[in-house]
């Protein structure tokens, strides 16, 4: 299968930034992606295309799981999810939910695929309390380099699994998974707001909350001086029944019908700048501040407030944009989160709300999450900005912490190789297994992984 | 973990291993109503249907038959029990229109897939709904290539009037009873059967466009569902004078 360059698809991240012409293909059945594999080129998953960056398409071609979507049972007992990768998150909480299930870890979007979410990593608000997503993975279906499919789990390929869980899909494709979904008692959720003058303030009140299972704080990265790192803290909890008002207790797990906003249209240039951002966060603050303390919401808006303005990444136009998220170790963390701040804040740049979350213990590898305090901020897409960001790399550097490959779009091997711990281990596994030859993404090639 | 199927509508796709179908059922499943899928090799369908079962909590069942042979066809469709309340045909088959020049089998199998295959078996489910007095709603996905004959696939385009032709009749001699029936008419639907054909992408619908078309003729009883686009599109090549339409190269 050849493709002349000009009939290839264009593929980005959800950052669109960068946009690449490389192939596509779309298997219909789990044979075919074995053989796709066994031809010998190198490829790589690809999912929802959420992840922000390059790490879903390759020189090879990238290979679409979105015809995998099938779930493949449920144990009511136990709470385990057997699912083909290509399940999208938003499939499993609307099948599941109704009946008194939760995914115990969600990421700020539920348009993304199991398998993206195993690849990743991905973390929600809970980490503290739940680990990250691998840690309910009970096994997965894995098509290594060789053509064959190999049950992973921690106990059976124990090290391939645990290479898998952050792996970027470079160990090879995911098949299918069963992950561990646990109880609830409504589809809503009760959230207590705290505000919090500067960085020092938000960062004694994430230590002084530990008790909170959802934590996450929107801050305002453009303030300067006293109030640098001004934020408004969200503690939540799912909802139990008697949380909900009388007209809707009858029915707990039932949601308002979702209204949601489209995008229609790239932006010539990005509606982010100086101006709007600036307007937008002191109006936020503004409101947010005065907003009731405590409130009740439908799941949807609790955990993923993006989604209900679909394509919200097309009004930084074009250019696209990049979010920086990086994780810094829990001592140097109160400085750390300072100097990237002033440093962001002296440039004038970044998005409407910056999130910084506290992690808990990690797994290590490559998987992103590690103890400390997790910042993420999104920049629209200039030359100004990639020179932020090599500055952000080298503070991030200096206080032991690293970027997140689910976000990274243009880190500098240098640097990353500076940051990212386990490095050594996990290239050596994939030169073992054969799968540095046959899955590649442009930001495995970027990165050296 | 033990299903419930609730008790209650259940619709039937002819041709379910189509891209259109595939998304018709997830529609169709959302809103409680039981599904029974048939398609030639229905074998295929096995992750469908316990994913449907699991998504929805609908009961789902598997029928294998195939259209070109009409009374295997009718066999089986006589068998079904209850009738369903909803039948949808979606099978097509676009052939290669230039070995369906030079094979007369091919050319006729262009017709029995498009046409005679599809029109019978609706048939035989409108007579069992008549029978049994059941207000069903049959649904034939026909296609605005049979609106005017193209150079480019007129087997395919003449099966295609000739079966929304036969729908045009059937629901006129069904008039005066409850049975509803729906004539689609989608344009270019990104699935299979377009891959790698070079189609407009204005004009390219995706195959959940075109089953949320059908779901919403299903729901509101529209007889006609036909993309207002090609609506308009195709009103005008019908005007067209012969002798212009001749020279087209479209």
């Amino acid at each position: 299968m050849s493709m002349a360059r000009e009939t290839l698809p264009r593929l980005s991240g959800w950052g669109r930034y960068p946009v690449i012409r490389a192939p596509l293909f779309h298997p219909e059945t789990e044979y075919m992606a074995a053989e796709l594999v066994k031809e010998g080129r190198s490829l790589i998953a690809r999912g929802n295309a959420r992840s922000y960056g390059d790490c879903a398409a390759a020189p090879g071609g990238a290979l679409s799981l979105l015809k995998f979507n099938h779930l493949i049972a449920f144990d009511t007992e136990t709470g385990i999810l057997t699912a083909q990768a290509g399940v999208l998150l938003n499939d499993v909480l609307s099948a599941f939910v109704p009946r008194g299930f939760f995914v115990p870890v969600v990421p700020g979007t539920r348009f993304v695929t199991l398998g993206g979410m195993i690849a990743a990593d991905v973390h929600g608000k809970n980490h503290m309390k739940a680990g990250s997503f691998g840690a309910h993975v009970v096994w997965l279906d894995l098509l290594c380099a060789d053509g064959k499919v190999r049950r992973c789990s921690p106990a059976e390929h124990g090290e391939l699994f645990a290479a898998t869980i952050g792996g970027m899909g470079l160990t090879g494709l995911i098949l299918h998974c069963a992950i561990r979904l646990n109880r609830v008692e409504t589809a809503y959720v009760r959230q207590r707001r705290v505000v919090t003058a500067d960085l020092n303030a938000l960062i004694d009140a994430f230590e002084d909350s530990h008790e909170a299972s959802y934590r996450v704080a929107w801050l305002d990265c453009l303030s300067r001086g006293e109030g640098l790192g001004r934020a408004l803290l969200d503690l939540s909890e799912h909802a139990e029944p008697d949380d909900l008002p009388q007209s809707i207790r009858m029915c707990p797990f039932r949601t308002p019908a979702r209204r949601t906003l489209s995008m229609p249209i790239d932006l010539p240039v990005s509606a982010v700048n100086g101006l709007t951002v600036r307007t937008f966060n002191e109006l936020y603050f503004a409101i947010g501040a005065r907003k009731a303390q405590t409130s009740l919401l439908p799941y949807q808006s609790a955990f993923f407030p993006l989604d209900e303005i679909l394509n919200w990444n097309r009004i930084y136009g074009r250019g696209g944009f990049a979010q920086y998220q990086c994780v810094l170790p829990l001592a140097g963390a109160r400085s750390g989160l300072h100097a990237l701040l002033r440093a962001i804040s002296r440039a004038g740049m970044g998005s409407f709300l910056s999130v910084l979350k506290r992690f808990g213990e990690g797994r290590g590898g490559l998987s992103f999450p590690r103890e400390g305090y997790t910042l993420a901020i999104d920049f629209a897409w200039s030359d100004r900005a990639s020179r932020l960001l090599d500055e952000l790399d080298a503070i991030t550097i200096e206080h032991g912490g690293h970027v997140y490959l689910a976000k990274d779009a243009r880190a500098p091997r240098a640097a990353f190789e500076r940051m990212q711990k386990g490095l050594g281990d996990f290239r050596a596994l994939r030169a073992e297994t054969g799968s540095a030859e046959r899955f590649q993404s442009f930001q495995s090639k970027r990165l050296g992984l | 973990m033990t299903m419930q199927p609730r008790q209650g509508r259940r619709a039937l796709l002819i041709g379910a291993t189509s891209d259109i179908s595939r998304r018709l059922a997830h529609l169709l499943a959302a809103d409680g109503i039981g599904l029974i899928l048939a398609a030639r090799d229905c074998a295929r369908l096995a992750p469908d249907k316990a994913d449907l079962e699991l998504r929805y909590r609908v009961g789902v069942e598997l029928l294998e038959i195939d259209l070109l042979d009409p009374a295997g066809t009718r066999a089986a469709l006589l068998a079904l029990d209850p009738v369903p309340e909803i039948a949808v045909s979606l099978v097509g088959e676009m052939g290669n229109q230039a070995s369906q020049q030079d094979d007369p089998a091919l050319a006729a199998r262009a017709i029995a897939a498009n046409f005679t295959g599809p029109a019978l078996a609706l048939e035989t489910l409108a007579g069992r709904a008549l029978d049994a007095n059941v207000p069903a709603v049959l649904v034939g996905v026909s296609s605005v290539a049979g609106d005017r004959g193209r150079a480019r696939n007129y087997y395919y385009g003449a099966a295609k009037a000739g079966f929304t032709a036969f729908l045009s009749g059937l629901r006129q001699r069904l008039a005066a009873t409850p049975i509803t029936v729906i004539t689609v008419k989608p344009g270019f639907v990104a699935t299979r059967m377009t891959q790698g054909m070079d189609l407009p992408a204005p004009l390219l619908d995706s195959a959940e466009t075109c089953a949320r078309l059908i779901k919403r003729a299903i729901d509101h009883k529209r007889l006609i569902a036909y993309p207002w686009k090609w609506r308009l599109l195709m009103l005008a090549v019908r005007a067209m004078p012969e002798g212009v339409f001749r020279k087209l190269k479209f």
